[in-house]
């Protein structure tokens, strides 16, 4: 510890002695830590609305169901609490968002065609925080209350139904006893979806009105929570947990939802495996630079083993330079992400490739997320990474023999 | 007491196809406050017994004593120690780190030992001013002329006192009277502190202030006598 202000000095001041070198060295890192950062950010940002929005078609970050919902999703296996009950076990447990719905298959069909729907019968208040439809892009309205008689459908769903606004459907489906459950509705409201499959597979009707159609009185099929952070569900998920006292089966919305889970997984795995690409590419630049560095002044080397600095000094003050060297770079770098990550906040309309990206569930705005972890696992990583990369030089400026090196020539 | 102490040293560098012998069976004995000049023609062996004293090169054969301790048998590490506790180099060239200034130069050996900040800054002007530098502390080599460099590695290798001074060609790149000036602050070293030194020159003018002159020819010493100092 006694050599590191003298090594340090020394690896600053070698590291501008040659400034063009130093200057282009570092604008690589530079630029090699923005990308890794900026596409990370990006990435992040698309895989979060993607999730975002996943989770807002219907899981939360939590639900409950009957214990046998998830093997087989019909109408039997429901949940039989009422609307009371639920509501006194969770309404006071403070979470963002909580709702109760009714989710069966059905059948829809208007005069002309018929279509397999999954059926939503839902509180439109309480399911606000949970849908992927805007109540007030919908053409006509969407449900106004957990009693309301209209129906609610996706607008290519209309289209393949060759129905509209004001005309009437009738969904199908089964009662626990599996006897046919029909009922007519009439169509209040069209929306749309920012995927095109959503607007053919969901119809939205009231609670009141799923339940009376399916003959449960006031049972319910599933109940969804919001908690503050996706990411972190944990505590959501043991408060419903104490709520229920083991009778319901609660999950995680990647229990849920596998792919999406997957997804936020495999874009872990991606951030690391891009930073070690990108360092990759950076390295033969540094290992270059420190090659150089070293071979350039061999004598004076030479000189301070000879004045008595020990290959160690001169092996840490050579690893020192190349810390510098990242460390400069990649603040610079890490401001550059700052400074373009900030001004794209209100997103980025990729809407010219929107409909390709839809079709796997991609945003059309991109918002980019720059998250505090993946700055600092860009950063350690390309350091670690650095510092295992310059040993090599070190190492060898190290093994000088000092009278070799002080009559080094050229 | 013994300084320096040499005992049949031999060694050979291999040049093309021919092996060259540095140093043929050398044996010599420095007593502490010697004031010795190593003389030869070029590839005279004189450089090689300086840096073996040094434990900059390993010898072939034979041993070589440095304040009491063999140091031809000792790791880079303990070298290392040797020399930065008990010896000052001064080289013919190349002698200064290029990115430090010559105060930072100065100061190199003591900050390496683990001096205090304001002591090697007390004692490093105080040596640039021994040896004419004062104004100059601030200066990269690359801003000083050969000579004033040579001052500068001077100054460095003796701002620590080391018991021993090792030094090839040291008034090489001097003028008359500067290379004067630097041979009278050695004197004086030599004779208030006991200093030793070993000089390998060429140059009448040093030889002169030695006690002691050994002359070398083809890595042999054939000539060791006793003179009175200027």
């Amino acid at each position: 510890m006694r050599m590191l202000p003298v090594l340090t000095r020394l690896a600053w001041r070698y590291l501008w002695r040659n400034h063009r070198r130093t200057i282009i060295m570092l604008s690589a890192i530079s630029i090699g830590a923005w990308a890794m950062m900026f596409m990370t950010a990006l990435s992040r940002g698309m895989v979060d609305q993607m999730i975002l929005d996943g989770i807002s078609v219907l899981p939360g970050h939590v639900q409950v169901h009957n214990p046998q919902y998830l093997d087989d999703p019909s109408v039997s296996n429901r949940i039989l609490l009422g609307e009371n009950e639920l509501a006194d076990r969770f309404a006071s447990l403070g979470f963002k968002a909580w709702a109760s719905r009714v989710k069966v298959p059905a059948v829809i069909s208007s005069e002309y065609e018929s279509r397999g729907v999954t059926l939503l019968g839902i509180d439109p208040m309480a399911e606000r925080e949970f849908s992927f439809v805007s109540y007030d892009e919908v053409e006509g309205r969407f449900l106004e209350s957990a009693e309301d008689t209209g129906i609610v459908i996706g607008r290519k769903l209309a289209d393949k139904l060759d129905t509209e606004l004001g005309k009437r459907v009738v969904l199908m489906s089964q009662d626990p006893e599996n006897e046919i459950a029909d009922r007519g509705f009439r169509v209040v409201g069209l929306f749309t979806a920012n995927m095109p499959a959503f607007e053919e597979t969901f119809v939205f009707i009231s609670r009141k009105a799923a339940q009376k159609m399916l003959r449960i009185g006031d049972a319910t099929i599933e109940v969804v929570f919001l908690g503050d952070d996706y990411r972190d569900v944990e505590p959501t998920y043991e408060r419903v947990v104490a709520a229920v006292d083991g009778t319901l089966k609660v999950s995680r919305w990647h229990e849920i939802d596998t792919y999406l889970g997957t997804m936020l997984k495999v874009m872990d795995g991606f951030v690391l495996v891009w930073v070690v690409v990108i360092f990759l590419a950076l390295s033969f630049g540094l290992v270059n630079t420190l090659v150089m560095a070293v071979f350039e002044r061999v004598r004076e080397i030479g000189l301070m083993l000879a004045l008595g600095m020990k290959p160690a000094s001169i092996l840490g003050q050579i690893i020192i330079e190349s810390m510098l060297l990242l460390a400069v770079g990649l603040a610079i770098g890490d401001a550059l992400t700052y400074a373009t990550v900030q001004p794209l906040q209100d997103g980025i309309d990729v809407s010219v490739v929107a409909e390709g990206m839809n079709m796997w569930g991609a945003p059309s705005v991109l918002y980019p997320k720059l998250y505090l972890y993946d700055v600092v696992l860009a950063n350690v990583v390309v350091l670690i990474l650095g510092f295992l990369a310059s040993l090599s030089p070190a190492w060898r400026a190290s093994r000088y023999e000092p009278v070799e090196a002080i009559t080094k020539v050229g | 007491m013994t300084a320096v102490r040499c005992v049949d040293l031999c060694k050979t560098y291999r040049q093309g196809d021919q092996d060259i012998k540095a140093l043929d069976h050398v044996s010599v004995e420095i007593e502490e406050g010697g004031f010795v000049c190593l003389s030869a023609p070029s590839g005279g062996g004189k450089t090689t017994l300086l840096n073996a004293i040094g434990g900059l090169d390993i010898p072939d054969s034979g041993e070589v004593w440095v304040a009491e301790q063999r140091i031809d048998q000792m790791s880079k590490g303990e070298l290392a120690d040797l020399r930065l506790a008990n010896i000052g180099f001064v080289f013919q060239a190349y002698n200064l780190i290029p990115v430090l200034t010559a105060q930072e130069n100065v100061e190199f050996v003591m900050q390496v030992q683990g001096v205090p900040a304001t002591q090697r800054r007390e004692q490093s002007l105080a040596i640039l001013e021994e040896v004419g530098l004062q104004g100059l502390e601030d200066r990269r080599p690359a801003e000083m002329s050969g000579g004033q460099q040579q001052r500068v590695a001077v100054a460095r290798a003796i701002v620590s006192r080391p018991a021993l001074v090792l030094a090839d060609e040291p008034t090489a790149n001097l003028d008359s009277k500067t290379a004067d000036e630097l041979m009278a602050l050695f004197t004086e070293l030599n004779r208030h502190h006991n200093t030793t030194f070993i000089l390998a020159t060429h140059d009448q003018r040093v030889m002169r202030y030695a006690k002691r002159l050994i002359r070398m020819l083809d890595g042999r010493i054939v000539d060791d006598i006793e003179q009175d100092a200027a």
